[in-house]
């Protein structure tokens, strides 16, 4: 028996760049930065002071503000881009949908940290009395695939998967895969992230991963280029709608691209370092999974954090990966304008890779203004400038702490 | 100064999401306004934070309606 097929049929994403997949992809074509400094708190006393926040986004758009109240925002933010993914697909519109094949599998990285920082707070200065009763529902990961499917009804499988920056990518391929497996019809997948706050932002300091260019915001995520100081944190979500392909067909959906191949590697390495073996292996065993040789990829949506380290590792493992072909790939990091969004990220850049795909056109890695030749970082980074060009295959890395690899494959349909 | 019965009739409608004028004194959290057990904890806690008080558990479990909150914030508000 051949392998069921999966194809996207609805996205939906809350960014730095936009809080519809519509304004953040147009942002993203014009090469529009979502960095700016922290209105959340008071960062002035952290050595970073910039992030991506999500601007503007309201969540009584989606849910009654009682409701919304009981959940920190990561959940906000999953739950919106679900809705708008399932809402972009018309999965409400469909009379005989058979909910009990459908399913929802939507991780975080961090999950609720700003009401764990804030009922911690509670806690030493009130006792335990203090600690709400909606703390732990609030800040638990998987309730953002809980909410989904007590909102829709949903009665296939219900979870969420954490791999840290992986997040995202592991969610929608191992959703693929329970749509292979034939254990639903329909998967609602992705990944959220809403930690932008003291202890989240003073933790990743704390580590020297974040830029301090708090001068400059825009110009802060800068992958490849001989100035970048690290990462910058953004939040927000993207959800995708994956559906087996005859029964997106027989019922007229719009398909985006088909997702053709998900591998996934650990670097068994180190807890933060990467190494450029364990990215190549995920991206050798995704390409296996689709079926398609190196020289077919013409576009990768890039992990590219903007760290010294990681991009250069990155490239080096593009080279194991894909051998002389990797000189030829349109390479971009959509970090550049939305920060990293941790949990989120292989979300919102899995739709990026989609609608590049999709669209035939890569978009930019802005702020390159001096490519880091002298560390490796040699490829075709499509600076400042989205591009068109034929893309039929392309694919989506995402790498995590702990040395977690994800790479999901899109082809155009 | 509002008195008892409208502040405690604010904070049952803010909490629990409700019109103020769907809160009656007869109103009962679950039956009437749609709080599940979660909502009745964080009700009383907010009650808590405003008349700046603390109701033992075993007190807070029979306070299911805003005339027993009343009753109870009455009897035991610090004059």
């Amino acid at each position: 028996m051949s392998k069921r097929r999966v194809v996207i049929t609805g996205l939906g994403h809350v960014s730095p760049i936009g809080n519809d997949v519509a304004t953040g992809w147009a942002n993203l074509l014009a090469g529009k930065s979502g960095i700016g400094r922290i209105t959340r708190f008071d960062a002035s006393d952290l050595a970073c002071q910039i992030a991506g926040e999500v601007k503007g986004f309201d969540i009584s758009d989606y849910i009654p503000p009682k409701d919304a109240r009981r959940m920190d925002v990561f959940i906000h933010y999953g739950i919106a881009a679900a809705l708008q993914a399932i809402g972009d697909a018309g999965l409400d519109d469909v009379s005989t949908l058979d909910k009990t094949r459908v399913g929802v599998n939507i991780g975080s990285g961090i999950g609720g940290l700003p009401l764990i920082e804030e009922t911690g707070a509670a806690l030493l200065a009130g006792g335990p009395r203090k600690i709400g009763p909606f703390f732990i529902p609030g800040s638990l990961i998987n309730l953002i695939a809980g909410h989904v499917s007590i909102l829709k009804g949903y009665l296939g499988p219900s979870y969420g998967i954490v791999s840290a920056c992986t997040t995202g990518a592991h969610c929608i391929g191992d959703a693929a895969r329970i749509i292979q497996y034939g254990d639903a019809d329909i998967m609602v997948a992705g990944g959220s992230e809403g930690a932008i706050t003291r202890l989240g932002i003073g933790g990743f300091a704390a580590m020297k991963a974040l830029s301090t260019r708090n001068d400059d915001p825009a110009a802060a995520s800068r992958p490849w280029d001989t100035g970048r100081d690290g990462f910058v944190m953004g939040e927000g979500a993207g959800v995708l709608v994956l559906e087996e392909y005859e029964h997106a067909v027989k019922r007229g959906a719009r398909i985006y691209a088909e997702l053709i191949g998900f591998g996934m590697s650990s670097d068994a390495y180190h807890i933060t370092a990467p190494s450029a073996e364990g990215p190549a292996r995920g991206v050798a065993n995704a390409l296996r999974d689709a079926g398609v040789n190196a020289d077919q990829i013409s576009y990768v949506n890039a992990h590219g954090t903007s760290t010294p380290l990681g991009d250069a590792n990155e490239t080096n493992a593009l080279k194991i990966a894909f051998g002389d072909h990797a000189k030829k790939l349109a390479i971009n990091s959509t970090k550049s304008m939305t920060g990293h969004l941790l949990g989120g990220a292989g979300g919102v850049e899995a739709i990026y890779t989609i609608l590049a795909v999709h669209n035939q056109i890569a978009p930019p890695t802005i702020n390159m203004v001096e490519q880091d030749f002298e560390n490796g970082c040699d490829l075709d980074y499509v600076p400042n400038t989205a591009r068109e060009m034929k893309i039929d295959v392309a694919i989506s890395n995402s790498f995590g702490f702990g040395g977690t690899n994800g790479t999901l494959v899109f082809k155009r349909v | 100064m509002e008195n008892i019965e409208q502040r405690v009739k604010k904070i049952v409608a803010e909490q629990l999401g409700v019109n103020e004028a769907e809160v009656k004194t007869e109103s009962s959290f679950v039956d009437d306004l749609g709080a599940d057990s979660l909502d009745t904890v964080e009700l009383v806690m907010a009650l808590e934070e405003e008349f700046e008080c603390e109701i033992p558990d075993e007190e807070a479990e029979k306070i299911t309606t805003v005339q027993q909150a009343i009753n109870y914030v009455s009897a035991h508000l610090s004059k």
